[in-house]
């Protein structure tokens, strides 16, 4: 009896120590983050020279570096704040309705064509941008799909695959009674889709909404390639440029951006935590 | 005909009919956004072009050139490398935490918000904080991140282990809370230490979370881009004998992407060359690797 007391007080002990281990990690964790914090309030000089400083007096710059970033690169950061919100949420609402659609088509109608389609998908998926990157951009290009109004286009395009394949296999595992009991009380095949089956694709919805969402809102490459960046540019173009083509940042204004830019991302993370951890879980467990 | 099947055939064909409004958007889109790119890629590979509209056929030409390449030999290796050990150190470490957060510890839901947080800053940002950071730390020595390699790469190596250590973690996670009480619960009586139920009960048990995190590590590595053009650049660089530079730390799709856009128009079939070869080897490994663990799945 006093043999269980003591395996259960070291495992108590063992807790503890792990919890100790585990929050030092957490800590050493979030120090990147905290440096962009501290030195986005530092002036240029001491960014470079005393990077792990807190801002005393003589560094301190309140908050010049944010009013610099905001036009800093002769390009108004709230303009590429608002081009990445608008090219995500567009793409991400294109994908889900059309992919969503598509893919009850496939999983419902058994035809060559839809298997073709859908092979043809999950091929996509292991294609590597650098394979279609010239081709893509120049047919964006031709096709005049290379502003941000119609870029969704292009991402629905080259992220179809990843949609697609996982609402398949969620379409795959809705029993068809529901949609002929459906069918039988006189409803076709587009409130059949509307009012009985894309209710039931919610949590489907959901995580591939948040995959698609973090995607196209990361992403650089795709639209530096098919924008016009001169005129069109979202948050990681405009990073990247201030990088490339300045010499000498002022990298106090540049940790401003970038707080700037990943604030907004942290606190629509903690709102939806629950979501995203769980989509990522999902479209890893399928993809 | 069973009536079933033709009450089916039935729907599917009234299904049929709206087949302009259900699959026509997203072919259109797909055709655009891949199957057409695709196959021109392929076809231009074959080519000497410097506008898609003029391209001159050249049969094998730029697939010698882009393997007799050192840069793209040296970018190969380099990927390799940073592919495989950022793939062992990012899966064991997300593997070790996310069986510590399954032990029923204060707080595991913070650790866990923290944890996978950086995987929602995308890769030119990090590559910036990161470049920041390392800068911070090295002008103590007086160095930099872009002038000595093996800095580069261990600096990319943890930068991709803070970035994705959270997003397997979560994947480890849902797979160890599905391994089923009783059979650990089981092994505890038949008096398996706390390592033999690791091994022999737990490891096989999530082996399908093995296989994905893998695959996807594997595949993340070699596809690397956004972090690397951010991070250093592929600088430091060194000239070769014959006057060619090779870029120490640059990976392979930075290679192709800096063959096609730096180099001059007039390697952009060399370019598409690479691109090629750089498809065959990432679907290749993933399905090879993907056929192999999957073997050593428990069947259950």
């Amino acid at each position: 009896m006093s043999n269980a007391h003591d395996t259960l007080a070291s495992e108590r002990r063992r807790k503890n120590i792990l919890s100790v281990v585990l929050a030092i990690i957490c800590v050493i964790y979030c120090l990147p983050v905290v440096a962009v914090v501290v030195n986005s309030f530092k002036l240029n000089t001491y960014v470079k020279t005393d990077t792990f400083a807190l801002p005393n007096s003589e560094s301190f710059a309140g908050l010049s570096n944010f009013i610099t970033g905001m036009t800093f690169g002769n390009y108004p950061f709230w303009r590429a704040a608002f081009f990445s919100v608008l090219i995500t949420v567009a793409s991400t609402a294109l994908i889900l309705i059309c992919c969503s659609m598509a893919a009850w088509y496939i999983a419902r109608v058994n035809s060559k064509f839809c298997k073709l389609v859908y092979i043809l998908c999950v091929f996509s998926m292991v294609v590597p941008f650098q394979m279609v990157m010239f081709t893509l951009s120049k047919t964006a290009d031709t096709l005049n799909l290379n502003t941000p109004w119609t870029i969704p286009v292009v991402y629905l395009g080259f992220g179809a695959g990843l949609a697609i394949f996982m609402f398949v296999g969620f379409v795959k595992s809705i029993p068809l009674e529901i949609e002929e009991a459906a069918a039988i009380d006189g409803c076709g095949p587009i409130r059949t889709f509307f009012c009985v089956v894309l209710p039931m694709l919610k949590p489907t919805l959901i995580s591939v909404g948040i995959l698609e969402l973090m995607w196209v809102w990361n992403d650089y490459l795709l639209p530096y390639l098919v924008l016009d960046i001169n005129e069109y540019r979202t948050i990681p173009i405009h990073i990247q440029y201030l990088k490339g083509s300045y010499g000498t940042v002022d990298l106090g204004a540049t940790m401003a951006l970038i707080l700037m830019s990943i604030v907004p991302v942290i606190i629509f993370y903690l709102a939806c935590q629950k979501h995203i951890i769980k989509g990522v879980a999902a479209g890893a467990v399928k993809g | 005909m069973t009536k079933k099947a033709k009450g089916g055939s039935i729907r599917q064909s009234s299904i049929r009919r709206w087949a302009p409004l259900f699959i026509c958007p997203v072919f259109v889109a797909f055709c655009i956004g891949f199957v057409w790119p695709f196959i021109q890629g392929i076809y231009l590979s074959f080519c000497n072009f410097k506008l898609v509209s003029k391209a001159t056929f050249v049969g094998l030409d730029n697939y010698v050139q882009a393997l007799a390449d050192a840069s793209f030999a040296h970018s190969f290796w380099y990927t390799a490398a940073t592919a495989i050990v950022s793939l062992v150190l990012i899966n064991v470490i997300a593997f070790a935490v996310a069986y510590a957060l399954t032990q029923n510890l204060k707080g595991s839901n913070i650790f866990r918000t923290i944890f996978f947080m950086p995987n929602l800053i995308g890769g030119i940002v990090l590559g910036y904080i990161w470049s920041m950071i390392f800068d911070g730390i090295l002008q103590a020595y007086s160095t930099s991140i872009l002038l000595d390699s093996t800095l580069g790469f261990w600096g990319l190596i943890i930068l991709m282990c803070w970035q994705q250590i959270g997003y397997m973690m979560i994947i480890y996670i849902a797979g160890l809370q599905a391994v089923p009480e009783d059979m650990i619960e089981a092994a505890k009586i038949d008096g398996a230490t706390k390592l033999q139920t690791l091994f022999k009960v737990i490891i096989p048990n999530v082996m399908p979370s093995i296989t994905i995190c893998t695959f996807l590590s594997l595949t993340n590595g070699f596809k690397l881009f956004d972090q690397n053009l951010a991070l250093t650049g592929g600088l430091p660089f060194i000239i070769q004998p014959d006057g060619g530079t090779i870029n120490t730390t640059e990976m392979l799709a930075l290679n192709i992407y800096n063959t096609f856009y730096t180099s001059g128009a007039a390697t952009r079939g060399v370019a598409q060359a690479k691109a090629v070869l750089f498809f065959v080897l990432v679907a290749g490994l993933g399905l090879a690797q993907l056929a192999y663990t999957r073997k050593r799945e428990v069947q259950q």
